[in-house]
């Protein structure tokens, strides 16, 4: 499965809060209760809601320190391979000079560790995804908060009296 | 103030342009026109129209290459560095300095290539595999350069777009016109979720951990390609700082430069306030203590190390034909700046305006200098009295670049977000008010 974002296969609940700590609330109650799968939806990150999704450290970071190093090594590599393949010795300098040839290094290095943060973030946030697969509210990049679970018909209607109960301006209730 | 008020009053600048925003555009077309003319001239006749002149064979092209890429520090310097400060006021200025990141690189960019004697032969730059096993030299600085180059601008247009799409997609869910399919497409379709702001705010923060060091690095190799010489004025240890404290002052210059019509042509007052102006003024005054230590060393240096062309060459830029442009540049960048230190003066936004544009000016004049009394006034007395004189084509061609960079730089105000409103609204306490759901069809 591309990123982290489910595709709906089944029935789901999204509510629409003007509160994220209404939400918050939702959340940690959908949680205790098990409901299904939640998707929080915010205009700006709140580490409240990623508090009460109890959300993990981004992996992201993998991608960067994979990058970085193999940036390094590459910009070692290619410099010292290439000036052994052509030896001809300029400015009186060794064939192999590591001090220039760690400004190649260095650059690459930031180079490939950012590109592959980008890939890394695109690739776990399910970027692109331009026909937007989940359940959406254009008023969730305005002032709203969203939080949609996905259920069981019968998990469903437990979700939706919680959301109820949690002050949620509107709910939408689908199945699938 | 409300998240919809934050979304309402900066989306507004994406609305139609006026005639000062046509004008202006129409001017940097034309100064671009005749810059691409002068380049085609160029190439045509050769580089021999430029007024190159043996022992000055490097002069105003190189001088804008330094300049612009110096231009392009400070937005690395704000949306990076100030970021992992945590200063959060740089949030309302972040975004243009970004931008002026981007496009002063890509304008910087063009000037090593200009400059080629067979500017078509530039890739001959990128370690390629070749028929007869022909390699670039790793050793040369210009090499160096490539490279940082070609990473500072991959990572300033991650960092400018990533930070964008949360931004992007606001507009994607407001604007109804033409543009919405293009919103539509960079945003990615970005929803928001959880998952996505996790991922989004880790790589936010590991940009800015990558790009603060390379931009420390990338002015420093820039001032290596001087520096690796043996040439009396440019062959010093305290370059590489030297250069990265100018070029980060140059660079605040210009976001006061164009923030200030910015703000007023677009009403901004309440995101850009005296405020942000006093913080940058304030880092101004900093950096340009900074390059008056810079200067000063230089002069104790070349007293201190006995070394006569060393001496013979200082002397010569302060009171050689080159002189009148060495005072213009101590009084723009060390003597002006110092008039900041006043709160009235820089919470006096015309008065700023103009301090800002003198040290425009003065920074461009300061590597002018460098590059040109230096290799006028090199180890052969018999060529000293001989003056650099600029022909038409260097000129326009340098009127060019500044159509350039402010053609894209224009291009980019009227159609994506200037100020960040997502984190605007981090910074704001509020998130809702009675509210109008504007854009929500």
């Amino acid at each position: 499965m591309k990123g982290t974002d489910p595709v709906i296969t089944s029935h789901h609940v999204l509510g629409i809060y003007d509160d994220p700590q209404k939400m918050v609330q939702a959340i940690a109650t959908l949680r205790t209760e098990d409901l299904g799968q939640i998707i929080a939806y915010s205009p700006v990150p709140n580490h409240a809601i990623q508090n009460a999704l109890e959300e993990k450290v981004s992996p992201v970071r993998i991608f960067t320190l994979i990058g970085g190093l193999l940036g390094c090594i590459i910009g070692f590599a290619l410099p010292i391979y290439t000036s052994l393949n052509w030896s001809l010795i300029t400015g009186g300098k060794p064939i192999v000079s590591i001090p220039p040839f760690t400004v190649i290094a260095f650059e690459l290095t930031i180079l490939l560790a950012s590109l592959s943060s980008a890939i890394g973030f695109l690739f776990f946030a399910g970027l692109p995804n331009i026909r937007e697969r989940l359940p959406y509210d254009v008023r969730f990049t305005v002032d709203r908060f969203g939080v949609l679970v996905i259920c069981t018909a019968v998990h469903c209607d437990a979700a939706r009296t919680i959301l109820e109960h949690t002050g949620a301006e509107e709910i939408h209730y689908e199945s699938l | 103030m409300s998240f919809a008020k934050v979304n309402n009053d900066i989306l507004r600048t994406l609305g139609p342009a006026g005639r000062i925003y046509w004008a202006g555009l129409i001017l940097a077309l034309t100064m671009l026109g005749f810059g691409g003319y002068a380049f085609y001239h160029q190439v045509r006749f050769g580089l021999g129209v430029a007024g190159y002149n043996p022992p000055v064979m490097w002069a105003i092209y190189i001088t804008n290459f330094v300049f612009w890429v110096g231009i392009a520090h400070s937005g690395t310097l704000i949306s990076a560095v100030l970021f992992l400060f945590r200063a959060r006021w740089r949030t309302s200025v972040a975004r243009v300095a970004e931008a002026m990141t981007v496009f002063a690189v890509m304008t910087a960019g063009l000037f090593p290539i200009i400059h080629l004697g067979r500017p078509w032969y530039f890739y001959w730059l990128l370690p390629y595999p070749d028929q007869r096993d022909l390699w670039i030299n790793f050793r040369s600085p210009l090499i160096w350069d490539v490279f940082a180059l070609g990473t500072y601008l991959t990572v300033s247009v991650l960092f400018l777009y990533l930070g964008l799409i949360p931004d992007i997609a606001i507009a994607r869910d407001r604007v109804q016109d033409y543009r919405r399919k293009l919103y539509s497409i960079l945003a990615l379709g970005w929803q928001g979720t959880n998952q996505q702001w996790r991922h989004y705010n880790a790589l936010y923060g590991f940009l800015a951990a990558l790009a603060t060091p390379l931009v420390i690095s990338v002015h420093s190799v820039v001032s290596w390609d001087f520096a690796t010489t043996i040439l009396p004025g440019w062959h010093s240890t305290i370059f590489a700082p030297y250069f990265v404290a100018g070029a980060i002052f140059s660079g605040l210059a210009m976001v006061i430069t164009l923030l200030i019509p910015l703000r007023r042509f677009y009403h901004l007052e309440e995101y850009i306030t005296v405020r942000h102006f006093e913080n940058l003024a304030k880092l101004i005054i900093v950096t340009s203590l900074i390059v008056t230590y810079a200067y000063a060393t230089e002069y104790f240096m070349a007293w201190y190390s006995q070394n006569e062309f060393e001496r013979s060459t200082f002397l010569d830029r302060a009171a050689g034909q080159y002189a009148p442009f060495f005072w213009t540049t101590v009084v723009c960048n060390c003597i002006v700046p110092l008039a900041l230190f006043f709160k009235k003066i820089r919470t006096h936004l015309k008065t700023l305006f103009v301090i800002s544009l003198l040290i425009n000016v003065g920074m461009w004049l300061e590597r002018y200098v460098i590059i040109i009394s230096s290799l006028s006034h090199d180890f052969n007395p018999s060529v000293w009295p001989a003056m650099y004189q600029p022909t038409w084509v260097e000129v326009m061609i340098t009127a060019g670049s500044m159509g350039l960079f402010f053609f894209l730089f224009l291009i980019f105000v009227k159609n994506f977000p200037l100020i960040s409103m997502t984190e605007i609204k981090e910074n704001t306490t509020t998130v809702t008010s009675p509210i109008v759901m504007e854009g929500s069809s």
